[in-house]
């Protein structure tokens, strides 16, 4: 029983992934408010834009810790989603404030079913990691 | 009918015989809200209900107790009746002088009158209640009907116009008309239960004649331009004769066989008696052909009553072969049959053509008709396949040969197509019919719905149009038909005809708020039930009363239930503020380039002459802006004696100088803003400053009209270079050809940005590219794009040249003087199951199905794509509404609704031959935009082939074709057979081509232009009309009405090199410009009376007008100008070309079929199709 660097991270990342569980309920919220026609698609993108790179950052700084702390496993169960968001932020639609969303683009079908899983598919993630990152914690507080 | 014609003649009393409109106002003005009681309200003072424009004549049919006539009524109404009526949009800006200045033509284009669902019957009113344009050319695509004076005036029914007193020459396009009129198929489809009659079994795949009609003739004999030259045989009246009875003769079966019999008789012995046909066509002709004539009627013999029979066989049969040659278009006039024959030789060593024939009967037997069982005829194993139709070939090459055979063979062609029209199912194959381009543009193909509501009238495709006529029930059908499912909608457009309504409570369905409209269900005289959502609602009382005839009680009379599309004065209930004034801001570049190019002196020039007929009222305001590297303002108030300028330095944090005077009265300050329209050139002459701020005289320009909303128009000339949204030149010259187009995308979303701010306060941000070099028009056109505006091009635009002068002097006339709605929204919605998938147009989507337009235009058009969520088998139909909530110029707020229903269909055949080809090479367009921009122009043009494949795939399934490229046919179905050529049209147009050298920017504009342009406009971009004018003479119909007027109709050309005769002169119209090409042996007797010229050397390289000369041929050929020009929104240019020009490329590159550098020909492209196509 001891508190080592990799609890720490462990522990920092619980926080922080209740956080991105969050973000991630916030987003399939939002686009189904936009698909049920109850808020406009310019507001709607003011709100979302500015939450990804938060959300981006927050899921980053928490590889960054296990990467130091070497945690190996943690980090190769969330290396596919840190590629698919550097991959999705390369090709955001042209834009010159922060954020992936374009009102003018967005209420397309395609974007807005895209959109929407891409919600429930991170909420699910989160949530599995959570629980991962639960049982990390335990086994590196019961260790040693 | 008393209604109507009663309301009709009080409009012609009121109106002088020289009066514009029967809606006109006392006082000039453009817009006719202001009298709206004109024509029936002040005949009914008293009703709660003022029907501003006329009221349609079928809506008058309440007034009579015979309304099972339905909305072919109104042809009964005497002509006369119409005559001194111009329908007339009864929201419209247009200036009556417009009529005789030529500048909006577009506003009267017969397309929008009462007759929406039939198209048919449009063509006799339009021609005769405008006064002004008696040659009008019915913009449904109808096919212009030359003599419609030879109508009598009380003609009881509207058909036997064509037939009786007609011997002119008639499209082929109206059978789908008649047959849906008179129901005929119930004559032959029970004929064909009997396996004793003739005509049925030898049904070839290539025709169009319907059987259908007992009571009318074959169109066969009409519209024969030239006697066709394998026939000596004049037409004559008589031809009406033997035509008809014999196509009557599946139906009446005493005179059937007689008729029949004998022309069938050898066609079969020399054809037919092969194994050539497959199993369920054997079931009916085949090899037993003998015996079945025994069996069918008295003259059993097969040579023996022939001879007699014979003259009025060959009279009727005159169209034969051009029938089979053409496939389809019936029409073809000899000359062009010549060639046609003649290469068929080639081709008919092939199978091809007879792998149609066999294969096309028999699903359709199979499908709806027990087969016969074999046994009862004599016939052999029943074969398939590639060997049996070698002698249906050797029957074709004997055709040509013998003329006796083909015309028999085209006699039965025309019954047996005659039955698959009826069931709307030919096919044709493309790699043998090179013709297959009609001559006269055909109609959209008819949507007919379900018995309860057969007769509601529905909108007009010029409106409204969906690219399946017949929705597929579930996806899975949808996506086994490989179509794209959408939709493309006109919504402002001009319309010479539209019912409006004022009344307390629009009725609208609770649940999902649907106007009530011509599709829903009455439960009783107190409720409705919504055709979209099927909620069941209360009718208020007041629907129980008719305007019309003043009567109660019946809801079905009301104009919302007679008219498809229909126009509510909004009550204050549909306005979020009081309806906004007509405001104009005019934003100027006045850099160096703009000052070389000599733009602003025309452009200011123009504005002062049509100051007056800007739309508005008496709020109008104006206001101008300059920019170059600084923003001049100017400020006109009472206070001054001139016009003032301020200049702002600051471009960075853009402030307005003097906000309240900035925008300025129209009507107050009229004489000022003309003393600075004068100035503005004056003062901008001299060298100036080459840099341009257009970012921040946009910024501007929002600041000074978000409190109102309104228009900015943009003129720009170079690239903005300084100050916010400045930009840097993206294109390379040297990839112009290249295969891969880069920076489609905009550059910076600064533009955007301002125009969804713009969308926000109600403006639109239209824009005028002048350009002379380039300009990154991807990142500019994002301000119109995205704020309902438009996007205008002209390259290289200089004043010192004529033809762009006149270029934009047209265009922005039209500009300035058209109908314009103001803080417009959208709503499109659709029935339970289809949901909107894309948007294409310029607008802002505000939800699902909701498109903010801060303007909206008269010449901008719409598209959606649709999915099929879920499984539509349960409904009758599906409808479609689309409503357009506007503020007009007069401040008045408006809604205008269209409704469209559409029947389901439930098999793969079904979608595949209600596929409107038309329509969907429309939206394919719009698609292969997008495509374009979000992934490549490869992709794009990669999917627009892969659509031709899989269509013609998915028919080759449905049809149960043989498998495989053995077969050498490649068969489609009539209702798609131009799509491949206009998807290989579509690849070479200049948004989409590769390896000719195109500037990014005319490339972007020609791309706007397809994402916004009406599908009309568009499908001339696409596949521009080739006509040839030296046989004008030819096809011109003299209007009997009309002294003076002449209706020259001559026969479109496939855009092939084969088609250009050396001693020809040929006009090709895009829509943007006419180009006239002369070759080299013209006759000197055309040139001198065309262009005054004595030789052909003589000619210029290139002009830019026709002279008017003195003589016939000259002014026929300025009347098919004009008549051209009628339907579209401003005239088009005109060039002149010889066929040794320099610039001859103009012409060449235009012929899309031939092959150019690194795209295919046509041919090649059906080659390229057929090998994949599984």
């Amino acid at each position: 029983m001891a508190f080592s660097f990799p609890a720490f991270s462990y522990i920092i990342a619980l926080i922080i992934d209740a956080f991105l569980i969050f973000f991630s309920i916030f987003h399939v919220i939002a686009f189904d408010e936009l698909k049920t026609d109850y808020k406009n698609p310019i507001d709607q993108c003011n709100s979302l834009n500015p939450l990804v790179l938060p959300e981006y950052l927050l899921h980053l700084f928490i590889n960054v810790l296990f990467l130091l702390s070497q945690e190996w496993f943690a980090l190769i169960i969330n290396l596919p989603l840190i590629i698919y968001h550097i991959f999705r932020y390369r090709n955001r639609p042209v834009m010159s404030g922060p954020g992936l969303y374009d009102p003018t683009s967005i209420m397309n079908a395609d974007v807005l079913t895209v959109c929407q899983r891409e919600g429930w598919i991170k909420l699910a993630f989160y949530l599995l990691s959570f629980f991962i990152y639960l049982y990390g914690m335990i086994v590196v507080l019961i260790a040693v | 009918m008393f209604g109507i014609i009663g309301a009709r003649r009080g409009c012609a009393r009121h109106i002088p015989s020289t009066g514009p409109t029967p809606c006109d106002s006392p006082k000039p003005s453009r817009d006719r809200n202001s009298e709206p009681s004109f024509c029936v309200s002040s005949r009914h003072p008293s009703n709660d209900y003022q029907v501003m424009a006329n009221i349609p004549p079928y809506n008058s049919s309440s007034g009579q107790s015979n309304t099972a006539l339905g909305p072919y009524q109104f042809n009964q109404v005497p002509p006369n009746h119409f005559t001194g009526s111009v329908k007339h949009d009864a929201n419209s800006n247009m200036p009556p002088p417009a009529f005789n200045n030529q500048a909006n033509h577009y506003s009267q284009s017969a397309s929008s009158s009462p007759a929406f669902n039939n198209p048919m019957m449009m063509p006799p009113q339009n021609m005769q209640s405008s006064p002004i344009r008696p040659s009008i050319k019915p913009s449904t695509n109808q096919s212009p009907i030359p003599n419609l004076q030879n109508i009598p005036s009380s003609s009881a029914s509207p058909h036997p116009m064509y037939n009786t007193n007609n011997p002119s020459p008639y499209p082929p396009n109206h059978h789908s008309q008649q047959i849906n009129d008179n129901a005929p198929p119930l004559i032959p489809s029970s004929q064909y239960n009997q396996p004793t009659n003739g005509p049925n079994p030898t049904r070839l795949p290539v025709s169009q004649y319907p059987p259908s009609s007992a009571s009318f003739p074959p169109p066969i004999n009409q519209r024969p331009p030239f006697p066709p030259l394998s026939q000596p045989v004049p037409f004559g009246n008589q031809m009406v004769g033997p035509p008809r009875s014999n196509l009557m003769m599946p139906g009446s079966s005493t005179l059937g066989p007689n008729m029949m019999a004998p022309p069938l008789a050898p066609s079969r012995n020399n054809a037919m008696n092969g194994p050539a046909t497959g199993p369920p066509l054997t079931s009916l002709p085949g090899p037993n052909d003998l015996p079945r004539n025994q069996t069918s009627g008295p003259p059993s013999l097969p040579s023996g009553p022939m001879p007699p029979i014979r003259p009025p066989t060959n009279q009727s049969m005159a169209m034969g072969p051009p029938t089979q040659a053409m496939g389809y278009s019936n029409n073809l006039s000899g000359p062009q049959s010549l060639p046609l024959l003649s290469s068929q030789q080639p081709i008919s060593g092939q199978p091809p053509m007879p792998g149609a024939m066999p294969g096309l009967p028999k699903p359709n037997i199979q499908s709806r008709y027990p087969q016969m069982p074999p046994s009862n005829y004599q016939q052999g194993p029943p074969s398939q396949g590639m060997p049996p139709q070698i002698p249906q070939q050797a029957m074709y090459q004997q055709m040509n040969k013998m003329p006796g055979l083909t015309q028999q063979m085209g006699q039965l062609n025309v019954t047996q197509q005659g039955f698959d029209q009826l069931w709307g199912h030919q096919m044709v194959d493309l790699m043998q019919c090179k013709h297959i381009l009609s001559e006269y543009p055909e109609d959209p193909p008819e949507i007919r719905l379900g018995p309860n509501f057969a007769e509601a009238p529905n909108c007009s495709p010029e409106i409204f149009r969906c690219t399946i006529n017949k929705i597929p029930d579930t996806n899975s059908l949808l996506q086994k038909s490989r179509l794209p499912l959408g939709i493309l909608i006109h919504p402002f457009k001009d319309l010479n005809y539209l019912p409006v309504i004022q009344c307390t409570t629009i009725v609208r369905c609770r649940a999902c708020r649907t106007y009530i409209n011509p599709f829903v269900y009455f439960v009783d005289g107190k409720r409705w039930k919504c055709n979209l959502c099927y909620r069941v609602n209360d009718l208020p009382e007041e629907f129980q009363y008719d305007p019309v005839s003043k009567s109660y009680g019946d809801p079905t009379r009301r104009p919302e239930i007679k008219s498809a599309t229909i126009e509510f004065i909004a009550p204050s209930e549909y306005m979020l503020r009081p309806p906004q004034p007509a405001v104009y801001l005019f934003l100027l570049d006045v850099s160096q380039i703009a000052r070389e190019s000599g733009y602003l002196d025309l452009v200011c020039g123009i504005i002062k002459e049509h100051l007056e007929q800007l739309p508005g009222d008496a709020r109008t305001q104006i206001g101008f802006i300059c920019y170059d590297a600084h923003i001049h303002y100017y400020v006109i108030s009472d206070g001054l004696t001139r016009p003032q300028e301020l200049t702002v330095l600051d471009i960075d944090e853009v402030f307005l100088p003097s906000p309240e005077s900035l925008l300025v009265n129209v009507g107050e300050q009229r004489d000022m803003v003309r003393e600075l329209l004068t100035q503005i050139p004056r003062r901008h002459s001299g060298p100036g400053s080459p840099a341009s701020a257009l970012g921040a005289a946009l910024q501007a320009a929002y600041k000074l009209m978000s409190p109102t909303g309104g228009r900015i128009t943009v003129f720009q000339t170079c690239l903005p270079n300084i100050g916010p949204g400045a930009l840097q030149s993206r294109e390379d010259p040297n990839a112009r050809s290249s295969k891969e187009v880069a920076h489609l995308n905009p550059a910076t979303d600064f533009y955007k940005r301002l125009a969804l701010d713009c969308s926000g306060a109600q403006i639109a941000v239209d824009l005028f590219l002048l350009s002379s070099q380039y300009c990154d028009l991807a990142t500019l056109s994002g301000m119109s794009k995205f704020s309902g505006g438009s996007v205008y091009h002209i390259p290289v635009f200089n004043a010192a040249r004529p033809r762009q002068a006149t270029h934009l002097r047209n265009m922005f006339t039209r500009y300035l003087t058209r109908k314009i709605g103001f803080e417009a929204v959208m709503r499109v919605r659709c029935s339970r199951g289809i949901t909107i998938h894309t948007f294409h147009g310029n607008f802002f989507v505000r939800s699902t199905d909701l498109l903010s337009l801060p303007n909206v235009s008269p010449d901008a058009g719409f598209g959606m794509q649709l999915t099929i969520e879920e499984s539509l088998s349960d409904l009758q139909q599906v409808c479609f509404q689309a409503a357009l909530l506007y503020t007009s110029s007069k401040g008045e707020r408006r809604i205008r609704v269209h409704t469209m229903a559409l029947p389901i269909a439930t098999t793969l055949t079904d979608v595949l031959h209600a596929a409107d080809q038309t329509c969907i090479v429309g939206l394919l367009s719009k698609m292969a935009v997008d495509r374009c921009v979000t992934a490549s122009m490869s992709e794009a043009k990669e999917a627009l082939i892969n659509v031709a494949i899989d269509v013609l795939s998915a028919h080759k399934l449905s049809q149960n074709l043989p498998a495989g490229p053995a077969s050498s046919a490649l068969m489609a179905p009539i209702a798609l057979r131009l799509l491949p050529m206009f998807l290989l049209a579509l690849m070479k147009t200049k948004a989409l081509r590769t390896g000719t050298s195109t500037r990014l920017d005319e490339r972007v504009a020609a791309m706007c232009d397809l994402k916004c342009q009406p599908l009309p406009q568009l499908l001339r971009t696409v596949y521009p009309d080739l006509y040839p004018i030296h046989t004008l003479e030819q096809h011109t119909h003299k209007d009997e009405s009309e002294e003076e007027e002449v209706n020259p109709d001559p026969p479109r050309l496939q855009l092939t090199s084969e088609r250009i005769n050396l001693n020809g002169a040929y006009l090709l119209d895009d829509g943007e410009t006419m180009v006239i090409y002369v070759c080299n042996a013209v006759s000197p007797a055309f040139l001198s009376e065309i262009f005054g010229v004595a030789a052909f050397s003589q000619l210029p390289d290139e002009a830019t007008a026709l002279p008017h000369l003195d003589n016939k041929s000259s002014s026929i050929l300025h009347a098919f100008i004009d008549k051209l020009n009628d339907d579209r929104p401003y005239p088009s240019n005109l060039i002149v070309l010889r066929d040794n020009s320099p610039s001859r490329t103009k012409f060449t590159e235009r012929l899309i079929e031939d092959r150019v550098e690194s795209a295919f020909s046509y041919y090649e492209f059906l080659q390229h199709v057929k090998s994949q196509v599984k």
